[in-house]
């Protein structure tokens, strides 16, 4: 090698380069994760020796027919208020979107009152409804109707109860929806205009499947919540999951275990909801450039082969 | 007024935005089967005018026709009466438009890209939409993007999809605005090159550029607009290198 500035730094050379290396270590770390285990621990062996938590009775009840029936009305509470909440704010949505100032206002003060109504004032209000308008008809307005029903035949506890749910919901849906709708770039309507699609094919073909990725990670947010919040109706003494927990445990006295039971339930239906949104959004993802990570089981299968094409 | 040999035909078109007169009185003429390349400082109501050809702007004063038909008006006794939005939909079927910024739809792969517009607004049939598709990518290069979703193509590729999904449609008239200013500059070649080609078959169109190089090589007519109005427009030959006005030269002293 010819002797140029570039030699200099060989003659530092005390084998430097050759050492191992070794990362800065954290003890402290090592402490606070083994600390927060003994918590854990702690609370895992609270819950299986404490004889409070009365597992026996909680085996006794989890699987019970009133409780299974009550996890029945809850979920189609949730269906019904999902359901028909998101059908209805997808109607006030396209309202508040839409080019009429008369309507644009409608939408809005729909948007305003449910929201500062709170759910369970609405519910009674809706239970009582029969106290304000004892028939309800269809027919001309202000005018003469044709049919009527009965307010208490037409409306049950259970019809308040999805209405209330439902008109609530339809006010948060709509802002959800609304927002999920103007993240879509505004290049994307004018395309689909200047190909000549017609109007109703751009909303569902072009703008609500990019609406969706914005509007999923909160409407899944919301029938969750909904889901829990059906506990609500309580207040009209509808055989749900809470209200029929506390059924049982004013028989029995045991509190507690019964509370575990609907727990577990709410616990449990959460995480399915939970993985249906996991799905739901993947669908929703395509062609998008930040593509979502593979899913836990994406992930174990691909470990799993891995190692299969080791051994091979 | 009307010539009935001009494919499309402007006449007296006036345009404002709130206080601003962004067309003041645009008077075109495009023979069927040419190349019109319009030119001007930003800001000159190009796009504008492109975009009152297929009525994405509503016009304040003046008309368009495409093959004598009336875009997004039609004549009601002593005035033009905006027409339905369904009709005016109908009508820019026969209008293609290629956006600076693509406007590909993400969600949908390439070939769903090209095959929406014929399915859902012509009601071919989807096989034969699919069939036509695949003959267009072919034809611009991106056979084996099929499907590709559109964010996965670079820039240049994401233009000729555009320029195919729009020629799907089979329009009489293709409008360009600004087809390459979104485009690195050396994936620029490619998309003027698949427009040279739509050129040489004979496809009328309206293209506004900076791309001076591109309107001397292609087009049939240039037209240099400044200000709202139309300065001058002519061959190539005429407005690039003799251009009669001091604003055409100033204008092309700056980008040469």
């Amino acid at each position: 090698m010819t002797a140029t500035t570039l030699d200099t730094p060989r003659q530092q050379d005390d084998g430097t380069a050759e050492l191992p290396i070794v990362p800065h270590r954290r003890p402290w770390r090592l402490v606070a994760g083994l600390a927060a285990l003994v918590l854990v621990a702690q609370f895992l062996h609270g819950l299986a020796v404490n004889p409070g938590w009365d597992w026996p009775t909680f085996r006794a009840f989890v699987f019970s027919d009133s409780i299974l029936r009550a996890v029945g009305v809850t979920l189609q509470l949730t269906a019904w208020g999902t359901v028909l909440g998101f059908a209805l704010g997808a109607v006030v949505a396209a309202l508040r979107l839409s080019g009429s100032p008369i309507l644009r206002t409608i939408a809005w003060t729909y948007v305003w009152a449910f929201r500062s109504i709170p759910l369970i004032v609405q519910l009674v209000f809706w239970f009582n409804l029969a106290y304000l308008y004892k028939r309800i008809g269809i027919g001309i307005p202000f005018g003469p109707s044709f049919v009527s029903f009965g307010t208490m035949d037409l409306l049950g506890a259970l019809g308040a109860a999805v209405l209330g749910l439902a008109l609530h919901q339809a006010a948060y849906a709509a802002e959800i929806i609304r927002g999920g709708v103007l993240a879509v770039d505004a290049g994307q309507l004018e395309a689909a205009a200047a190909l000549g699609i017609p109007r109703f094919r751009q909303a569902w073909r072009i703008v609500l499947p990019q609406a969706m990725r914005g509007i999923l990670p909160n409407a899944a947010n919301e029938v969750i919540s909904l889901f829990k919040g059906t506990s609500i109706v309580y207040v009209m003494a509808i055989g749900e999951l809470f209200y029929q927990a506390q059924v049982i445990y004013g028989r029995t006295g045991r509190v507690v275990p019964l509370l575990m039971v609907a727990t577990a339930w709410y616990v449990l239906l959460t995480t399915a909801l939970s993985l249906v949104q996991y799905r739901v959004e993947r669908y929703f993802a395509r062609g998008s450039e930040r593509t979502p990570p593979p899913t836990p089981w994406q992930r174990l299968r691909a470990a799993v082969t891995e190692i299969q094409e080791k051994r091979a | 007024m009307s010539s009935g040999t001009a494919m499309v035909e402007v006449r007296g078109v006036h345009k404002r935005f709130g206080r601003l007169e962004v067309l003041r009185g645009i008077d075109l003429d495009v023979r069927p089967g040419t190349v019109t390349v319009v030119l001007g400082p930003s800001g000159s109501g190009k796009s504008t005018l492109l975009r009152a050809i297929n009525h994405l702007e509503k016009l304040d004063r003046g008309h368009v026709r495409v093959d004598g038909e009336l875009i997004g008006y039609r004549k009601a006794g002593d005035r033009l009466r905006e027409l339905p939005e369904r009709e005016v939909l109908k009508q820019r079927t026969r209008l293609g438009f290629v956006f600076q910024n693509f406007n590909l739809f993400p969600h949908l792969t390439v070939l769903e890209n090209l095959v929406e517009a014929p399915v859902g607004a012509l009601g071919v049939p989807r096989e034969q939409a699919r069939a036509r598709a695949r003959e267009l990518l072919a034809r611009v290069g991106l056979a084996d993007k099929a499907d590709a979703y559109p964010r996965r193509l670079s820039g240049g590729q994401q233009q000729r999809v555009a320029i195919a999904r729009a020629l799907a449609l089979e329009p009489k008239v293709l409008l360009f605005d600004e087809p390459t200013s979104a485009l690195d500059p050396e994936l620029v070649g490619e998309v003027l090159d698949v427009i040279k080609d739509l050129a040489r078959t004979g496809t009328t169109m309206i293209v506004v550029t900076h791309e001076i190089g591109f309107a001397r090589e292609v087009a049939d007519t240039v037209v240099f607009m400044d200000g709202g109005v139309v300065v001058e427009q002519g061959p190539p030959a005429q407005v690039l290198d003799a251009p009669q006005h001091e604003r055409t030269r100033a204008f092309l002293a700056k980008v040469l």
